[in-house]
């Protein structure tokens, strides 16, 4: 049942903004449905008294009091930013003309 | 842009029933973030409320903040909810810039609260039972500002500059199961509810839930069946309906233009849509072309939290008395009809008045008070009643004087006016503006007299008999004293000076 679509992973690519040829397509389509069969081996293991998990460790509950804690002054917070103005980080315009 | 010829809000509910679903977002009042120790003090300096943690610096880990965990789970047992034994955060992956990890840290399919509901009370008395899916625990946004635009609109503009304090404050976002049955009141119960939400969270102190503030925000999705039908119809989501008034307006908008659309034959497309404070309308905004694509995953950098049934029974047992028992209550023992209380509630006046109460004063002055003038002056202000100047203790002090015949209503108002001018408490006041009723008998005879002197016409008529004119004279009385006098004396004493009794 498992596997990916070339469509998926052009879909993919464009959720992730990035800008793949053709034949990119068709490589990284081979590799991730290679690896998507492999993972999906775990599901042959995985019978119904096992517990989906999503964390290695067995904590609950990990949480911090309340309390401020110093922040980064506005320098060292926009110091790798690649633009600012305004002591604000400045990005390219968000939406394209309309 | 299309301009629709919208359908009467009277024809379009003639063919359809709406259903609407409510999501209301309440930024928790937290001192720190939702997953860092950054404070979120409103106004500060811009980035200077980041860390690497909520600015999505590499290696910079998340740790749940405690109070707001506690927070949601008070918000679910207020609003009925069945509380998870063990949730998870979740990443909602999204590229926009008003989020630097380039997801928001969420919860999907495992909220911290589900199933429960919320009563809410309309106009005339009405109880109406809205139906929660869900709340869960998720993180605010930063504040972009577009530049080189119009009117700083995003479209248009040449760039766009981030704050990123608030990113990461805690926020809790409440989702309406679908509400049905609401019929031509749709528009009514979508503000009670918002309005009712507001009352709960306050009461629980876990936020201001200032909506002008955008500490509350509301999108509110709609759509329209013919009658009898069974499945719903497609849907809009209204983003961003920012006041209580805008809830109403945006759902019957919304209302009118569904069945336009759908009464010319026409389809409605699923998409977002931009409310217009200015004119109440809604415009299109993007299309959900396929169901959002977020690829939500399970936070890895976070555990799970897992609420002890123990400590969510504590929480439960703690909680206050909820705001429409309470006024419920408060209705019974004021003597008033669903409608004042409801007056009361839309002033935001409720717990002034008690507070009044609690300070001495007798309820019907303390309603009058905060209703009358008080109400008057905050609106003229633009301000909610508990921003003006003054004390509930004031205005039950104001009250007892009243009450004790050193005031009288005309001077009361003085006082209160100066209390609001900053010139002191009541007491004060009165002193420095000398507004005691003037109950000084040698004052108060020697201002009679010189009425009686004055008015020598009207005073013979009361001679013989015609008690009704001494008003006049209780009227020169007041006139010369200021509006000191305390009335009923100066009308005893005018009548026993020319020999009458009633």
């Amino acid at each position: 049942m498992p596997g990916i679509t070339r469509e998926e992973v052009a879909h993919l690519a464009r959720l992730a903004r990035l800008e793949l040829t053709s034949e990119e397509l068709d490589h990284f389509a081979g590799q991730l449905d290679d690896i998507i069969n492999a993972v999906a081996r775990v599901a042959d293991v995985a019978t119904e008294d096992v517990p989906p998990t999503s964390h290695p460790l067995p904590l609950t509950n990990v949480m911090r009091p309340d309390e401020v804690r110093p922040s980064l002054t506005a320098e060292q917070a926009l110091s790798g930013a690649p633009a600012q103005e305004q002591q604000r980080f400045k990005v390219p315009q968000i939406l394209g003309e309309e | 842009m299309t301009v629709i010829d919208l359908v009467s809000y009277e024809d379009a509910l003639a063919s359809y029933d709406p259903v609407m679903g409510l999501e209301v977002h309440v930024e928790l009042g937290t001192q720190t973030k939702m997953f860092c120790g950054c404070a979120t003090t409103l106004g500060a300096e811009p980035n200077t409320q980041t860390c690497p943690t909520c600015l999505g610096l590499p290696g910079a880990l998340p740790v749940v903040n405690a109070t707001a965990v506690e927070s949601a789970v008070r918000i679910g047992l207020a609003l009925n909810c069945e509380i998870a034994e063990w949730c998870r955060f979740a990443r909602k992956n999204y590229f926009y810039p008003d989020m630097p990890k380039n997801f928001q840290t969420s919860q999907y399919d495992e909220p911290i609260a589900f199933n429960g509901h919320l009563d809410v009370q309309l106009e005339d008395g009405e109880v109406f039972r809205v139906g929660i899916e869900r709340a869960h625990m998720e993180e605010d946004t930063g504040k972009s500002t577009h530049i080189g635009g119009a009117t700083g609109r995003i479209h248009g503009a040449s760039h766009s500059l981030l704050d990123y304090n608030r990113a990461g404050i805690p926020l809790i976002e409440i989702v309406t199961k679908p509400i049905t049955g609401a019929g031509a009141r749709a528009p009514e119960i979508a503000r009670a509810y918002v309005a009712e939400l507001r009352e709960l969270i306050r009461a629980l102190g876990v936020s201001e839930a200032r909506m002008e503030m955008g500490q509350m925000r509301c999108d509110v999705n709609l759509s329209l069946r013919p009658h009898g039908r069974e499945a719903f119809g497609t849907r809009s989501e209204t983003k961003n309906v920012n006041s209580l008034r805008s809830v109403e307006r945006a759902v019957r908008f919304e209302v009118k233009r569904h069945a336009a659309v759908l009464g010319d034959g026409g389809v409605i497309v699923q998409e977002t849509r931009h409310f217009h404070e200015e004119n109440g309308t809604t415009t299109s905004g993007r299309v959900k072309e396929e169901a959002e694509d977020y690829r939500y995953f399970p936070e890895p950098d976070l555990v799970p939290v897992a609420p002890e049934k123990e400590w969510v029974e504590r929480l439960r047992a703690g909680l206050p008395e909820l705001p429409l028992v309470r006024r419920t209550r408060l209705r019974e023992e004021w003597g008033v009809s669903a409608h004042e209380m409801q007056s009361a509630l839309n002033a935001g006046a409720v717990e002034l008045i008690v507070a009044t109460v609690d300070a001495g004063a007798d309820q019907a002055a303390a309603r009058k008070w905060w209703m009358g003038e008080l109400a008057r002056r905050a609106n003229e202000l633009g301000v909610e009643p508990a921003a003006l100047p003054i004390t509930p203790a004031q205005v039950a002090r104001v009250a007892a004087l009243v009450a004790e015949g050193a005031l009288n209503d005309k001077l009361a108002r003085q006082v209160i006016e100066g209390v609001l001018a900053g010139e002191g408490a009541p007491d004060e006041v009165v002193e420095k503006r000398g507004l005691r009723i003037v109950s000084d008998e040698g004052a108060l005879g020697r201002a009679v007299d010189e009425a009686i002197a004055a008015n020598a016409a009207v005073a013979d008529k009361i001679r013989g008999g015609k008690t009704a004119a001494a008003g006049a004279l209780v009227g020169a009385v007041m006139k010369a004293t200021r509006g000191q006098a305390d009335a009923a004396r100066a009308r005893q004493l005018i009548l026993e000076r020319l020999g009458v009794t009633e």
